[in-house]
């Protein structure tokens, strides 16, 4: 493998991995909160539609991605009603929300499918870029991937160093303990919700703001899913669901490249690369980690929730 | 104004105007109460498009319920959502969480393709047996490796079998746009069309077809062994409580392994019922999400086969109506996912027996 392959896929891994991070990111602080939101999925949807409307009408991406974030952390807020206030089955109530956003990010977008928008900017930091094989893998991008480090670090900080995490992860081990110390636990559930949300939407329109350029019906193509896959491989913390998403994104950019120079291997096959990598990964790093499970999570995964 | 007092007195009027109410009247009222307010969401996004929603529900009614080629069509819808809703429901009964329905269903459809496209001579009957044997075991070796990693106690299915649905998909993909692509159908990515021998026999003159057996007979077999045989006991036991029936020497992990495969084959013969009886040949598009949809049928039905028959109907009169909107009412097809959604959604937050589980 020679070297400009080996930058390709390094610097497409951070490209292809971005979208994933956030969504992880946003599920780790939700889970930590003890619920799973299948509904990831939908809410990235959500993201990159608002997302991409939203530029298409500003004319700009950057306050784009704020009404992203909002999208997302809304479209959580909805799936908070069905399991927080109206505690239905959490896995059931994420694919119905996913099903939910499937429809109307169609019905929304539908007069946006085909156009081009001005996506997020390229940015290169000036002096470092120009360092070989580093500068192009670390010191270019848009703007969410230079938000990259800095998102992981401030969702460490909230969930470990200030009493609202250790508030979030008291309810994610037991909603009773928690409420016996005088916590409101549904109201920080949403309030979790909420901030993930933000989180997945901020995802979902790097898909369609940066990595695609456009907006395409479903085109998160089960990423939402690898990203709640991913949360367990990370074992619930920021920090490693940053590992967790450059290893998808590795993988999404091998198989691109690996296309891209006409290797003679059916697309579809390699398409499958990584979802089946996350599960690799799963199995062999996950198994020991499962005890770290937030405590409210285990009934749901048991399913007799 | 209510005061505290008055308002405990209607809370006492109206708890006795509960109890006096059958309980077994309860859920479907609730039921058809959410139902109603669905459609009602439903009717709102409808106006909200510029088009007439009491045109657009007459027309969902015409055109499923009141003539005969409708009804077929509703049953043509049920009957993959009846047989993926029951690859859950079993599962679900030693308490596994079957999310792989989709990807199950697309490997049955491959492997009966492989049968019906490598075996064109059969006569029918051995083809057929052919093509149910081989999507039973596609489905089953598809939910194998899902099954044996939870046994073991290494890997939870939930996530296992929901991220395998792509790799389903893709696997059937890479065999339509690949090696399997009719040479005939230039722009069209599909493979040849199936022998005559090959296609289920109908059951109308529409398009109803014998896949409906499968998913009745699976509903059938499945509460004659919950209730009266030793194995469904023993899964009942499993299902309330693992622990307790391991230590009575129930052979946990065996059950959860089998009850996982036959989940898959259920799903699989859905996948062998779309391409032999509606499609007649392969195509990357096998369904449109049958496999989701089914999982919500069954949860909502509490996994219960009665029930997941009554879900199941309800909802096919929703995807087969959904057609005829896009159709006669301009809405565009994204409008189906959105009055399927809508629905589940009003039935899960409205149900009654979610307060059960709340801790």
């Amino acid at each position: 493998m020679s070297t400009p392959f080996v930058q390709a896929v390094a610097s497409g891994s951070i490209r292809s991995g971005t979208s994933v991070f956030y969504a992880a990111l946003g599920e780790v602080i939700v889970e930590r909160a003890g619920m799973v939101n299948l509904g990831l999925e939908g809410c990235m949807l959500t993201g990159a539609c608002a997302g991409f409307i939203a530029t298409a009408e500003f004319g700009s991406a950057y306050p784009a991605l704020i009404v992203a974030a909002l999208a997302g952390g809304l479209f959580n807020l909805v799936f908070g009603f069905l399991v927080v206030t109206r505690r239905a089955n959490q896995l059931a109530s994420g694919l119905t929300m996913g099903l939910l956003a499937l429809g109307l990010t169609a019905l929304a977008g539908n007069d946006y499918v085909g156009r081009k928008a001005e996506g997020l900017g390229h940015w290169e930091i000036p002096g470092l870029k120009s360092i070989p094989f580093a500068g192009d893998v670390f010191f270019q991008g848009d703007l969410l991937i230079f938000g990259v480090v800095p998102a992981a670090a401030l969702v460490w900080w909230l969930l470990y160093r200030t009493r609202w995490g250790l508030h979030l992860r008291t309810v994610g081990e037991s909603r009773t303990a928690a409420f016996a110390a005088g916590l409101n636990p549904s109201r920080i559930q949403y309030q979790a919700l909420f901030a993930g949300g933000l989180f997945g939407g901020l995802g979902g329109a790097h898909l369609s703001l940066s990595v695609a350029g456009v907006w395409l019906e479903g085109m998160t193509s089960g990423k939402g899913f690898v990203a709640v896959a991913l949360v367990i491989f990370a074992s619930w913390h920021p920090v490693r669901a940053l590992a967790g998403a450059l290893l998808f994104g590795g993988a999404v950019a091998f198989q691109l490249q690996l296309q891209a120079r006409g290797a003679d291997i059916s697309p579809f096959l390699l398409d499958t690369l990584p979802y089946l990598l996350t599960l690799g990964v799963l199995l062999v790093w996950g198994r020991r980690r499962q005890f770290q499970m937030p405590g409210g999570l285990s009934e749901v995964f048991e399913g007799t929730n | 104004m209510l005061t505290p007092d008055s308002k405990a007195a209607v809370a006492t009027r109206w708890a006795s105007l509960r109890r006096l109410s059958p309980p077994a009247l309860r859920g479907p009222a609730r039921f058809v109460a959410s139902l109603v307010i669905a459609l009602l969401g439903f009717g709102i996004i409808v106006a909200l498009q510029g088009e007439n929603p009491v045109a657009a529900y007459q027309d969902i009614v015409d055109t499923t319920l009141r003539t005969k080629y409708g009804l077929s069509e509703v049953f043509v819808r049920m009957i993959p959502l009846l047989l993926c809703a029951l690859a859950v429901a079993i599962p679900a009964r030693v308490g596994l969480v079957n999310v792989g329905g989709e990807g199950q269903l697309y490997l049955g459809a491959w492997a009966a393709s492989w049968v019906a496209l490598s075996f064109g001579s059969l006569d029918r009957p051995v083809m057929l047996a052919g093509m149910f044997a081989a999507a039973v075991l596609g489905g089953a070796a598809w939910a194998a490796v899902p099954a044996i990693l939870r046994a073991r106690g290494w890997l939870n299915e939930t996530i296992s079998t929901l991220l395998l649905n792509y790799v389903g998909i893709l696997f059937v993909q890479y065999f339509v746009f690949g090696p399997w692509k009719d040479p005939l159908s230039a722009n069209f990515p599909q493979s040849k069309p199936f022998p005559a021998s090959a296609v289920l026999p109908a059951l109308s003159t529409y398009r109803l077809h014998f896949g409906l057996v499968f998913g009745l007979a699976g509903v059938a077999i499945l509460f004659a062994v919950l209730r009266y045989t030793r194995w469904g006991y023993e899964i009942r036991a499993i299902g309330g409580n693992p622990e307790a029936a391991h230590r009575n020497g129930i052979p946990v992990r065996r059950y959860l392994v089998v009850m996982l495969l036959v989940g898959g084959a259920m799903a699989a013969l859905a996948g062998f019922g779309e391409v032999s009886a509606i499609q007649g040949r392969l195509r990357p598009s096998v369904s449109p999400g049958y496999g989701f949809i089914g999982f919500l049928a069954s949860w909502l039905a509490g996994h219960n086969p009665i029930t997941i028959v009554l879900m199941t109907f309800v909802l096919a009169v929703l995807t087969a109506g959904g057609d005829s909107l896009q159709i006669n009412q301009g809405l565009p097809f994204a409008s189906v996912n959105l009055l399927m959604a809508l629905t589940l959604f009003s039935v899960l937050a409205f149900r009654g027996s979610n307060r059960v589980a709340a801790s």
